[in-house]
């Protein structure tokens, strides 16, 4: 039993999924080797072989994959498969985008974002909105999967792997990247934060996003999200969205602002360890969830929560 | 120049879905079922498209048991021209849809195939990119933009951290997000001119593909629910809390 993981990173860094996949896919038993595929990007591979667990790294450092073009990383992880009995990407963007691709290529059914290893080749995943857990067993000879990364903590740093340079493979040459508009922030990101601070419909606006969910976010270093509501409003951007058709979040504490509680909302942030709601409506769906709730207005108690922060020291 | 937009019936996304009794699998009778709120973005996007006078053609492809045809009328009243209904009873492996899939677009030779990123119902995020893997195509996922320029289609897509645009030469296949557009309402007039649309209905026996599950559902079973806390008077009793009660703080 070998399996193969893809990477998840920006061509500097290796991004907290892979290590977290990492354990998925140690779950299974067997060899864990790490495709690094990306252009110059030997600084990840390097990362990747101190990751605890991982038998072998593989690098594939060229131009058409400097920007993970699924025509171009597909048919990579396609010719290197015969040797695989696993092909396992972390549940992002990236990995969602590439696995079903190479999965169609080698003729097997995808597990989707499995979050729980019950066997070699029996896993659990969530359906409708979360809502429901299927355990299914596959049956095809290989399994290709994406991981939730919120299920499994990050594998540790410790390893000596070694690091093996890979031929790259011909680019089909029928798409090609022209731009990307990627958002800077000194948070951390909403997929890895320790603390999220989310907003909903209630905010009104982009301002008071600025004026009144990012002081706290600065004083916890938590990272912000927001609601489909808010998101379709245009007071967030799409990439700050939680919920079943955006992120999924599991954080150590989740506060939701003016957030109702909407089944796709809760469906993205659910396995958060605490979570704190506040909002005026006493009855809306999100207190059924909290572990702490206020009733009130967003608008007196997000300053009050604030400066009650600063006086315990944040 | 033609677009095919695969659409999927699915339960409302406001609907509670529970589990049935044995766990084998989830009761859906007397639940409001309706177009996947994706493939109606994709059904719109192919509109506006051929509105711009750069679509001659919009075929919509279902799968599924008769009432599937709903999703297929539904989209022909938001503006599509006409429907494939490829019969089957019961539920059908992203991989088995997109093989049948192909062989329609086979037919058809669309320049363009566009469907939601996800149908709502099982999560899977896998038919676009399948489909597109099993033509040979390229591929542009989650979708926030489609602008299309001579035989290449642009697409900015909404990835993690912010936005990537790609160029794909046609034909190409386009999973759409959900801030891609906002579908028009379907007006009396529309929902009445599309009950005389044609709608073709076809077999899935009649492609003559294996649609045999790979994934045998061994369970299905409602999670573990989270039990709701304590509303708290004050920002000084809820800080407390955090702290000395959470330990998150």
């Amino acid at each position: 039993m070998t399996t193969l993981l893809l990477a998840e990173h920006d061509n500097t860094h290796l991004k907290e999924a892979t290590a977290k996949a990492l354990t998925a896919a140690g779950q299974l038993g067997g060899d864990v080797h790490l495709l690094v595929a990306g252009s110059r990007c030997r600084s990840v591979a390097e990362e990747a072989a101190k990751l605890d667990g991982v038998a072998k790294v593989l690098l594939a450092d060229a131009p058409p994959y400097e920007h993970f073009l699924p025509e171009c990383v597909a048919e990579l992880l396609k010719s290197l498969a015969g040797s695989y009995d696993a092909l396992v990407a972390p549940s992002t963007a990236n990995g969602r985008n590439i696995m079903p691709r190479l999965a169609a290529l080698l003729d097997v059914m995808q597990v989707s974002d499995m979050m729980k290893v019950v066997g070699p080749d029996t896993f659990e995943r969530p359906v409708f909105a979360g809502n429901v857990i299927e355990t299914v067993r596959s049956r095809d000879a290989k399994k290709v999967f994406t991981v939730r990364t919120t299920a499994f903590q990050a594998a540790g740093n410790g390893g000596t792997a070694s690091i093996e340079a890979l031929e790259p493979i011909a680019d089909p040459g029928t798409s090609s990247f022209l731009s990307e508009e990627l958002i800077k922030s000194d948070r951390p990101e909403l997929a890895t934060a320790k603390i999220i601070i989310s907003g909903g419909r209630a905010l009104q606006s982009q301002e008071n996003f600025t004026k009144y969910i990012a002081p706290i976010a600065d004083q916890l270093h938590a990272a912000m999200g927001a609601s489909r509501a808010a998101v379709d409003a245009g007071f967030a951007p799409n990439d700050w969205q939680v919920g079943q058709t955006g992120k999924i979040v599991a954080p150590e504490l989740y506060i939701a602002v003016g957030i109702s509680g909407a089944i796709q909302h809760l469906a993205g942030m659910k396995d958060s360890k605490v979570i704190v709601a506040i909002n005026k409506d006493a009855d809306a769906p999100i207190f059924a969830i909290a572990d702490y709730g206020i009733v009130g207005d967003l608008y007196q108690i997000l300053p009050e929560l604030s400066s009650e922060l600063t006086k315990n020291g944040h | 120049m033609k677009v095919m937009v695969p659409v999927k019936r699915v339960v409302d996304p406001n609907a509670k879905v529970r589990v049935k009794p044995d766990g084998s699998g989830v009761d859906l009778s007397n639940l409001k079922m309706s177009i996947n709120p994706f493939d109606e973005i994709a059904v719109e996007e192919a509109v506006r498209l051929k509105e711009k006078g750069l679509v001659s053609e919009i075929v919509c492809v279902s799968v599924g048991p008769p009432r599937a045809e709903e999703a297929i009328r539904s989209s022909l009243a938001l503006g599509a021209d006409r429907g494939i209904l490829v019969g089957f009873q019961g539920e059908l492996e992203p991989l088995a849809v997109a093989k049948i899939l192909k062989a329609i677009a086979l037919e058809e030779a669309p320049n363009l195939i566009i469907l939601g990123k996800q149908a709502i119902d099982y999560d899977c995020d896998q038919t676009g990119q399948m489909l597109a893997a099993l033509l040979g195509w390229p591929q542009g996922t989650f979708a926030s933009k489609v602008v299309v320029e001579g035989s290449a289609v642009i697409v900015t897509r909404e990835v993690d951290g912010g936005h990537q645009t790609v160029k794909l030469n046609m034909p190409a296949i386009i999973t759409t997000d959900l801030r891609l557009n906002e579908p028009r309402f379907a007006a009396l007039p529309a929902i009445m001119q599309a009950k005389k649309k044609p709608v073709v209905k076809k077999s899935v026996d009649a492609f003559g593909i294996d649609t045999a599950a790979r994934l045998e559902i061994l369970k299905m079973a409602e999670p573990a629910a989270r039990k709701g806390g304590v509303k708290v008077k004050t920002t000084q009793e809820l800080v407390e809390k955090l702290k000395m009660e959470a330990g998150v703080l």
